[in-house]
């Protein structure tokens, strides 16, 4: 390491003063705003010891939010693959007009407060909403039930899988489909055999990403859930209820999964970058693929 | 025009629609009929009621310090990330993300109970008269945490793609390593920078879980825009809510409008170069 070193000519900020001092800066900075909540998670959460941290996570009211949890992924991080597959596809593959406004209405979502969207499910299906008589006239429940909470989840990552898919489908061009095609291979074929060994870790990519996101979606979910105990508390909803009730060890046991699928997935999406998904040099994905997109076609 | 042959596009195209026809425009278009069915001076009342601006000062000016101060340590971090190389770099950078994929729930009551008088941070800042849980800075500094990755994952790719020849250009001319940094080296990161920056603060404007447990959530005072809008639905103000999560919904816009002409830019200029 040494002498590859030296044999590079010194670049800016390589005398050892400013890199000493850099790194002690950053690091400091970093432990105290990233690391600090991440042990102070863990030293919560056994305060108390083992015991009173494990029948904390026994007890049925928070068994019942991890139970919603994942049932709610389970439907939500699904559906919301088939959409981004889909809209990757139509929006790659072919050429229709409207296509920067679709990609830009796709992405809508993570500019928008969860709030904002919890809200705005509200006037859909609540009492008020648009929808509302019509749902009670048939006695059809989707908001404070399970239906509300997966369709507000499915809002917040809506671009998740998406927007790994379309940069990266726009690079893969359309050669291999139309050579499958031409060779009378269906539009199902084609897709399972020529397109999706070559997505799939950028799916996965997507995916794992996703699915953090509605296992610890806050806001939204706090509108349209109702927060009733022991029916309609996900996890996050359940923290902050033990929270409130000056349970803190509860609040920080419960944490602790959810802070564990944060690591999780972190680890998981290092190993997907090694396997080339959501590549650095693509990160301002947000809207580049956009702009990369208008220049094609223009 | 080359016929294409791919099938799919009816399929594909009108799933596409469906879903976010439904998940995403629908809502928001309630939300916006809601708000307009109010009448402009009943909605000007309530979006310039003296508690609602209190709200929304607090919110942009924690917003603004915190993206102020990612501005520094993000750049400060994306550039020790790909320059250095130390014991545990992989970590640090896989750490970055840990704002992105810790729920933002966890992070408010982590942040909590480290700041609040009783806890590890809070309790050697108490003596210094330094009060964060319950005052803008809790909210502030729970905004720097919820938005640090943006800016530090916009420059990264920038800084790791930057041409070293250019750098050897001006050492060879005498320039010292901070003329360079700033006259060679920060023009070339500044669109990416200011995307960066606007995509942070956007996120800051509207994040809600991280803030509520360490604000304090006084009226007037430490009450951010997005809690206003929980608490006059839980007071079944739905009028006041759409109101004021309109203005929420049309800083997102503007801020989605800058964002995509500071990355378009951003994306011209790395080009061009």
């Amino acid at each position: 390491m040494q002498q590859a070193k030296s044999k590079k000519p010194p670049r800016v900020g390589d005398s050892p003063a400013v890199r000493r001092t850099l790194i002690t800066v950053v690091l400091l900075f970093g432990a105290l705003l990233v690391l600090a909540p991440l042990i102070v998670i863990g030293a919560q959460a056994f305060s108390e010891g083992v015991k009173v941290f494990a029948a904390a996570i026994a007890h049925p009211d928070t068994l019942h939010a991890i139970l919603l949890t994942v049932v709610t992924a389970l439907i939500a991080v699904p559906l919301n693959t088939a959409f981004g597959v889909a809209a990757a596809w139509s929006i790659t593959k072919f050429d229709f007009p409207g296509r920067r406004f679709l990609l830009v209405v796709i992405e809508i979502p993570f500019s928008i407060s969860p709030i904002v969207a919890g809200v705005a499910y509200l006037f859909v299906y609540g009492l008020q909403g648009l929808f509302g008589p019509l749902l009670g006239a048939y006695d059809i429940k989707i908001l404070f039930a399970l239906p509300g909470i997966i369709l507000a989840s499915m809002f917040v990552t809506a671009p998740f899988v998406a927007r790994e898919l379309i940069p990266l489908m726009q690079a893969q061009g359309r050669d291999l489909e139309e050579a499958a095609t031409s060779l009378g291979a269906s539009g199902w074929r084609t897709f399972f055999s020529v397109t999706l060994p070559n997505i799939r870790w950028a799916m996965l990519y997507g995916i794992i990403l996703c699915n953090a996101r509605v296992m610890g979606e806050f806001g939204a979910v706090s509108v349209v859930s109702g927060n009733i105990r022991g029916q309609t508390n996900t996890l996050p909803l359940h923290i902050e209820l033990l929270y409130h009730d000056y349970q803190t060890t509860g609040a920080f046991a419960a944490a602790s999964i959810l802070t564990l699928i944060a690591l999780v997935t972190i680890v998981a999406k290092v190993a997907l970058e090694r396997r080339g998904a959501g590549r650095r040099s693509r990160r301002p994905a947000l809207v580049a693929p956009v702009s990369k997109i208008a220049e094609k076609t223009s | 025009m080359k016929r294409n042959v791919l099938p799919g596009l009816p399929l594909s195209l009108g799933v596409t629609l469906f879903y976010v026809g439904l998940i995403v425009v629908l809502p928001l278009a309630a939300l916006v009929f809601k708000a307009a069915s109010l009448g402009p001076q009943d909605y000007w009342a309530i979006i310039s009621s003296p508690r609602a601006v209190a709200s929304y000062r607090v919110t942009a000016l924690s917003a603004l310090a915190a993206t102020v101060f990612n501005l520094f340590f993000g750049l400060a971090l994306a550039w020790v990330l790909t320059r250095y190389r130390f014991p545990g770099w992989r970590f640090v950078d896989a750490l970055v993300d840990l704002p992105f994929a810790l729920p933002t729930a966890v992070a408010g009551i982590a942040l909590t109970a480290l700041f609040a008088n009783n806890g590890w941070f809070g309790s050697l800042l108490a003596p210094l008269g330094i009060k964060v849980a319950y005052t803008p800075i809790g909210i502030m500094i729970a905004m720097c945490f919820t938005s640090l990755p943006f800016i530090v994952r916009t420059v990264q790719p920038v800084l790791e793609d930057l041409d070293p020849a250019l750098e050897e250009a001006a050492q060879s001319l005498g320039g010292s390593d901070w003329a360079i940094f700033r006259k060679v080296i920060l023009p070339l990161l500044t669109p990416a920078l200011l995307a960066g920056l606007s995509l942070s603060f956007a996120r800051s404007l509207g994040e809600f879980g991280a803030i509520i447990f360490i604000a304090g959530n006084k009226p007037m005072e430490t009450e951010i825009t997005a809690l206003l809008v929980f608490i006059r639905l839980e007071e079944y103000d739905y009028q006041a809510a759409a109101a004021i999560a309109s203005v929420l919904l049309i800083t997102a816009f503007a801020m989605l409008a800058l964002t995509n002409l500071l990355q378009a830019r951003a994306l011209r200029y790395t080009i061009r170069n």
